[in-house]
């Protein structure tokens, strides 16, 4: 190892060492900024000392330059210019895509390096490629494959170009195995000592169908739990490709992400009271016969005029804001902060219940309050203000559905045992929302038919813009 | 097994371990950036993907590799602009509270 090279191997660790205390950083919000910058410039240093050494060794042609330069501008400009423009409420989905390409990369990588040894194997036969190669070329390719598709189904449902509803296919469970075993056997075959390109190819499209099944039944409320995981997976492919080509810096990172990704999975799920394996094997909707019994409850809904709710939110002690998926996609943050403050102008207490899963992804919502400058300590998490629905004169619902719905309490409901808001235990309760349509469980919310609630049937913007005019004309 | 396999090996049973043991008790504000950030990680997949650029000679080999770099590339400049722009929001937090919370 001449001294370049083990400079560029140093570069590769330190760069390493920075995702570690990057992601360490990333714990707490006060120094979360700080790791990301610091992770990103270990990153840059990676990539940097990689291009060293490629313009160090002679061996790298023009083309493989004309190749590096034109895919780092088209990634970099597409991935810069998505991330700059993407509308916050629209940010997972986007996270879900840059995942997808990442699991892309690590399969194609280990596809390409087994073409070159199984056209180096023609020439000499009797010479298999090597059990520990073949191994991490399967599992690369396998986990990359499945990785890809799955994140790119799940973006997919949460930007709405596919259903969000659970998808489920005619013997969708038999295909899904009968993949794997595909996936199964192709890869015995291979680590068999037998060099095969078609078989590759074999398992590779079983491998990206199997993302599609996999993911397709899951229900779009599951979505933020389903890319996290995916996400680890990814970190498993990236740092199989690493054995593939022996690269350090590829297993450490790859494995890093990999096992955190698995660690943040099951928070995620635990904030939603959720196993991770429940969700991947049905989640929401799995059986006929519960919908049924949710639905049959039915019940009159009671409308409210926008004076009238203007009255009860001006004239309360207490109001609790309760914003949701709905209140996000119409961009109503800054909306729902100015009734907020003109509420409070007037002596209301007000204070955000913010549901784990309230928005799209965990934390989702807090973003987008924190971009409309809502004070951080109105932010209050589920369990600490849920007391404090029986003390709130008015509960104003925002866009939020089935994380209000009482029918959690109770077995035998596809939300059955998801922790939700105590919203009803509030005086009374105004619910803003476009139509009676339901949310991603599907079913009813039998909190729209409480005596206690009224609907103001409005886009949750206009609403809330028509709800602080009417205050300010009192 | 060569001593390269096994030192890899060494290195990939280590790494797990940290990544387990990095992710402390996170509060759920955190979940998403913290997600977005290790996804951004994950995009050092870059470096294998320029090393397969440069040495492709096979066409085929060539549009495989140009694939991947711009993959590979998408994800990392992506990934830490986004998780960056979700974390800008919490420090623009307006003032009073801060300082309770600090001291905690």
């Amino acid at each position: 190892m001449d001294t370049l090279e083990a400079l560029v191997r140093l570069a590769w660790l330190a760069g390493a060492a920075a995702f570690v205390l990057g992601l360490m950083r990333m714990n707490s919000p006060a120094t979360a900024r700080n790791g990301n910058l610091l992770s990103a410039g270990g990153m840059a240093v990676a990539v940097g000392a990689t291009a060293v050494i490629l313009a160090a060794n002679s061996s790298i042609s023009t083309s493989g330059w004309i190749i590096i330069g034109a895919g780092v501008l088209v990634g970099g400009g597409l991935g810069l210019y998505t991330a700059r423009t993407v509308k916050m409420t629209a940010m997972p989905q986007l996270v879900s895509l840059f995942n997808a390409v990442g699991g892309g990369a690590a399969a194609l990588i280990a596809i390409d390096d087994y073409l070159r040894l199984a056209s180096v194997q023609t020439f000499a036969a009797g010479n298999p490629i090597p059990l520990e190669t073949s191994v991490a070329t399967v599992l690369d390719v396998i986990i990359g494959s499945v990785t890809f598709t799955g994140s790119l189904i799940a973006s997919g449902k949460l930007q709405g170009l596919i259903p969000g509803k659970p998808i489920l296919i005619p013997g969708g469970r038999i295909v899904t195995a009968a993949l794997a075993a595909i996936a199964v056997g192709g890869a015995l075959y291979l680590w068999a000592g037998n060099v095969s390109v078609p078989i590759l190819f074999v398992i590779i499209a079983a491998a990206l169908v199997f993302g599609v099944t996999m993911v397709l039944p899951i229900g779009g409320a599951d979505m933020p739990v389903v890319i996290s995981l995916l996400n680890s997976f990814t970190g498993t492919a990236v740092a199989m490709a690493g054995f593939v080509i022996d690269n350090p810096v590829l297993i450490i990172a790859g494995a890093l992400v990999g096992a955190s990704g698995a660690i943040l999975t099951k928070l995620m799920a635990d904030a939603m009271n959720r196993s991770v394996i429940n969700i991947m094997i049905g989640g929401f909707g799995g059986g006929e016969g519960t919908l049924a019994v949710a639905g049959a409850e039915g019940g009159s809904v009671r409308g409210l005029g926008v004076d009238d709710a203007a009255i009860q939110l001006a004239y309360a002690q207490n109001v609790i804001v309760v914003p949701g998926y709905g209140l996000a996609v119409a961009q109503a943050q800054h909306a729902v902060r100015e009734l907020a403050d003109l509420l409070e102008s007037r002596g209301v207490n007000v204070s955000y219940a913010i549901h784990p899963v309230a928005g799209r992804m965990p934390g989702h919502m807090n973003v987008l309050l924190a971009e409309a400058n809502v004070p951080y300590p109105q932010l209050r998490e589920m369990d600490d203000i849920n007391p404090e629905f029986e003390r709130a004169d008015v509960a104003l619902v925002v866009g939020a559905n089935d994380v209000t719905n009482p029918a959690a309490r109770r077995p035998g409901s596809p939300v059955s045992g998801m922790p939700i808001l105590d919203v009803d235990h509030a005086k009374s309760i105004i619910v803003i929302k476009r139509s009676m349509g339901r949310g991603y469980a599907g079913i009813d919310n039998e909190l729209y038919t409480n005596p206690k609630t009224g609907m103001l049937f409005a886009d949750a913007k206009e609403g809330l813009a028509s709800l602080t005019a009417a205050v300010k004309a009192l | 097994m060569s001593v390269e396999l096994l030192s890899a090996l060494t290195v990939f049973v280590l790494a797990i371990l940290c990544g387990f043991a990095v992710i402390s008790k996170v509060p759920a504000t955190l979940h998403t950036p913290l997600m977005s950030g290790a996804n951004s990680i994950h995009g050092i997949v870059l470096v294998g993907s320029m090393l397969i650029a440069a040495s492709a000679t096979e066409p085929l080999s060539q549009v495989l590799s140009f694939v991947a770099v711009a993959f590979a590339t998408m994800n990392v400049v992506g990934g830490y602009v986004v998780t960056d722009r979700m974390l800008q929001m919490f420090r623009k937090k307006p003032v009073a509270p801060k300082a309770d919370e600090a001291k905690g």
